[in-house]
């Protein structure tokens, strides 16, 4: 094997987004590499849902991204045996309130996601138990969301990174980038890894959580913080659970800046019979470390919404970590500090969902295309830093990974 | 409430419940919880009482061992010392502020949960078969090693009445002897690993001269019931329309590949087959113990590094009962002194430390000779069963590998669902690490047990403290 490599562009971080990256770019007619350093999909991916969500979005640059999105993924799950590999699922979802003021907050919402185009119905508290059989009683209301969908995360970046491959796209597994190297003028010209240099004329910086770490390595700061969630997996069922349905409550948590623990119930079924059990939050650094009080708020939060789940086991819990950013936006698009790098990380919980329209506006900028959405909310450089000056041994987040 | 301090025994088999003893003996106020109607664990596994079985001793050795154990813990369970929770499966240990709180679920029902608190725990979960997939190897008719073994030890009834006993490690002796003595006609024993590799570490050999002598016991036995043994040699495939008919026995070359023409064929209704055993460390990891290989990891005194968690008998390696009694014996001495703020003396566990020292290092040779040749994976059909519970054959996890670029039993297990079933991949880890060429990894798993919403969801009882949230 040759030790280096030669291609159009790089795409550090084998998750959904690098997946997706890699898969609009080498569809654009680019050779792409896909490097991680460990398996496909073994970060935050492998640890979350798979929502492709636009009910949780206020309006805005996110929600505008999450509409292309959405669309470019029913676009993929229509390609021939792409939607049934995914376990792509056109669901829907369904928001609850438990409250009168929860309701006419949650009503509030979907009026102004409605006039960015978002299709929003409401529920009446005696139609919720047709769309939900099995839904507690006494909840005021909700809204229904046509567009939310679910993807199984691991298969989705598996599938997609196999799809780019075929589109001409190589994957380099369990292989660290240790360096990104740059001209004697500071623009990229590749990617140092223990087993040979990777040159290309463009990198993407793909590496959620560790998204900061790889900025660090080019020389610029982007403040990506882990905040950590815990997922609970019941043993398989018949379709209980029709919808993704959520507490109104969801979407402040998600919005929130706090560290402190959050959870809101958030509970779905899955094509291959679990019930999945979410959410919870937290920033506590990298911690990998089991808590039961969580998983007993997650249990409790669902039981509420779902009275029935009381008698389902819970099979297993997992944790993950979501690449934060202050400002709740991903860093999507060029860094002007650095010629040739791209940044497409920071989406948060919703990676999975966004993954699609990252990579294709992504693709249409290495591509010379103006993208089909204004990048200028998702600019990487658009944070404060606290010092002055590129350190490249200065890495904003904690550096201990799993 | 008693002043005494609390320990919680986690498993009532050789290490938990000498530990309980000795702690017991030293003024701790022990809890013992176990997850089967009587204590004895998988060792001293005991026929149900209404059975009437006149003499369980045939099934055992150590008998009067276990009699001393069983009697050593009536007399404290009387005198208040150590509570016995029978039926207890503990699903997760949590630790709080400044003690833990042991969980379990009740009863064959296992829809409620009691939490015990206590100042120390000793983790005493003993091991599980590990069973490597083979063509035909979900027919009914094929049993583990250990199944067969408990079938016999706690119903008394046989698995079948023509039996191959199969696969590697110290277990198949016994099992076959045990179906023989029981009146099955055992018609080979079958065993991959070479004998003559035991020949390399004679010196480790020579210092366990009773092992040598149980080997030959058994050996002596096999023959007085006229049971063929051959060595270095593999059952390649079971075969039957709806249940087993007849297994293929083959000759492994020295590289573990089988010998070309030297396959023949073996009418059996019952095929039982193990490959070794696992440690079950599913308490621990939750716990955050760290874990040396698949092992939990424990200091000299049996002491995990999770102050107040302790960890004794197949949890910390496997070895067998008679070094599950010794750190069994380390770890309960080891409690009483450190719930006392004491150093405990080594001397008073010296005996069991040389005991410990000398079984480990006999055993890692066992581990050494009886590992299976890496190419039993070869003989893995494409279309076998891998996972059971999820029903994921063999192709499924080669795809994931050479195809969907999984490097790791964690994402092998998310591409194809193989060990996310019910059994959460006890059963299946190793092959599937096996089948995707990494090494096999401890996999996490939070709830030892699937554990009902409804449960997990109510506060646990006992102090009105709510443990910190982080």
């Amino acid at each position: 094997m040759s030790n280096s490599l030669t291609c159009d562009v790089v795409v550090v971080g084998a998750g959904m987004v690098g997946a997706a990256t890699a898969l609009y770019a080498a569809r654009a007619g680019l050779s792409a590499v896909l490097v991680d350093r460990g398996p496909v999909a073994g970060g935050t991916t492998g640890s979350g849902e798979g929502n492709l969500l636009v009910s949780d979005k206020e309006p805005g640059p996110e929600l505008e991204l999450a509409l292309l999105s959405g669309r470019l993924w029913a676009d993929l799950a229509a390609e021939p045996g792409v939607g049934g590999s995914v376990e792509y699922e056109a669901k829907g979802g369904l928001v609850v309130a438990s409250t009168p003021e929860g309701l006419a907050a949650l009503e509030g919402l979907a009026a102004a996601q409605r006039s960015a185009g978002v299709r929003a119905a409401s529920v009446g508290p005696d139609q919720l138990h047709d769309l939900e059989p099995y839904l507690a009683h006494g909840l005021a209301g909700g809204v229904l969301y046509p567009q939310d969908a679910q993807v199984m995360p691991t298969l989705a970046a598996a599938r997609l990174v196999r799809l780019a491959r075929t589109a001409g796209a190589s994957l380099h597994t369990g292989r660290t980038v240790t360096d990104v190297l740059r001209t004697a003028s500071g623009a990229v010209r590749g990617v140092r890894t223990p087993h040979g240099d990777i040159h290309a004329p463009a990198v993407v910086n793909a590496a959620g959580t560790w998204g900061g770490e790889l900025a660090a390595l080019a020389g610029v700061s982007l403040p990506v913080l882990p905040r950590r969630g815990f997922v609970l997996v019941t043993e398989p069922l018949p379709r209980r659970v029709r919808h993704k349905v959520y507490a109104a409550d969801y979407v402040a948590d998600v919005a929130s800046d706090s560290a402190a623990l959050q959870t809101s119930p958030v509970v779905e079924g899955t094509a291959a019979g679990p019930v999945l059990i979410g959410a919870s939050r937290e920033r506590v650094g990298f911690d990998r470390s089991f808590s039961l009080p969580v998983t007993r708020e997650l249990a409790a939060g669902a039981t509420r919404l779902f009275p029935f789940l009381a008698e389902v086991r819970a099979m297993r819990a997992y944790l993950g970590f979501r690449p934060y950013m202050p400002d709740h936006l991903p860093a999507v698009g060029p860094d002007a500090r650095v010629p040739g790098l791209f940044h497409a990380c920071g989406h948060e919980g919703a990676g999975i969902g966004l993954a699609t329209g990252t990579g294709h506006v992504i693709a249409q900028v290495l591509a010379g295309k103006t993208p089909d959405l204004d990048l200028a909310p998702f600019r990487p450089d658009r944070f404060p830093r606290a010092d002055a000056g590129a350190d490249p041994d200065s890495a904003p987040a904690p550096v201990e990974g799993p | 409430m008693s002043e005494r301090p609390r320990l919680a025994v986690i498993g009532a088999g050789p290490a938990g419940l000498v530990a309980a003893l000795a702690a017991a003996a030293r003024g701790v106020s022990v809890t013992l919880v176990d997850a089967a109607p009587e204590a004895g664990g998988q060792f001293y596994r005991q026929p149900a009482a209404g059975l009437g079985a006149r003499r369980p001793s045939a099934l055992h050795h150590q008998w009067r061992t276990w009699e001393r154990l069983r009697d050593g813990l009536a007399a404290h369970v009387r005198a208040g010392r150590i509570t016995h929770l029978t039926e207890h499966h503990v699903w997760c240990v949590e630790r709080e502020a400044a003690s833990f709180a042991v969980h379990a679920l009740l009863g064959p029902e296992q829809e409620e949960s009691v939490a015990v608190r206590a100042d120390a725990v000793l983790l005493a979960t003993g091991g599980y078969e590990k069973v490597l997939p083979f063509p035909g190897w979900t027919l009914p008719g094929v049993v583990t090693a250990g199944g067969a073994q408990a079938m016999l030890k706690s119903g008394l009834v046989l698995p079948g009445r023509t039996a191959v006993v199969a696969g590697t490690g110290p277990l198949l002796m016994p099992v076959a002897v045990g179906l023989a003595a029981a009146g099955a006609k055992v018609a080979a024993l079958v065993e991959s690993a070479d004998p003559r590799a035991f020949a390399r570490h004679a010196r480790v050999l020579a210092a366990h001269p009773d092992k040598l002598a149980e080997g030959a016991r058994y050996a002596a036995e096999l023959a007085r019931y006229g049971v063929r043994v051959h060595v270095r040699h593999t059952v390649v495939a079971a075969h039957g329309s709806d249940r087993l008919e007849a297994v293929t026995v083959a000759a492994l070359d020295t590289d573990g590949r089988v010998r070309e023409g030297s396959e023949w064929r073996v009418p059996c209704d019952s095929l039982a087959v193990g490959h070794g055993m696992l440690p079950h460390t599913d308490l621990a990891e939750t716990l955050g113990c760290r874990l040396d290989g698949v092992n939990v990891a424990v200091d000299d005194e049996q002491r995990t590094d999770v102050p107040g968690v302790w960890a004794a008998g197949e949890a910390t390696g496997i070895g067998g009962a008679a070094l599950s009694l010794a750190e069994g014996r380390i770890a309960g001495l080891s409690i009483a002194a450190r719930l006392d703020s004491r150093v405990p003396e080594r001397s008073s566990y010296a005996v069991a430390a040389k005991a410990r020292g000398g079984l480990r290092e006999f055993f890692a040779v066992v581990d050494k000779v009886c590992t299976p040749p890496d190419r039993w994976v070869e003989r893995v059909g494409d279309d076998t069963l891998v996972c059971r519970c999820e029903e994921v054959p063999a192709a499924a996890i080669r795809e994931a590998v050479d195809e969907l670029g999984a490097g790791d039993v964690r994402t092998v297990k998310l591409l194809t669902r193989a060990g996310m079933g019910w059994c959460q991949g006890r059963m299946c880890a190793p092959a599937v690490a096996g089948l995707a060429g990494c090494p096999p990894t401890a996999s996490r798993r939070p709830f030892a047990r699937p554990v009902p919403l409804g449960v997990l969801a109510r506060e646990p009882d006992g102090p009105a403290s709510r443990p910190d949230l982080l």
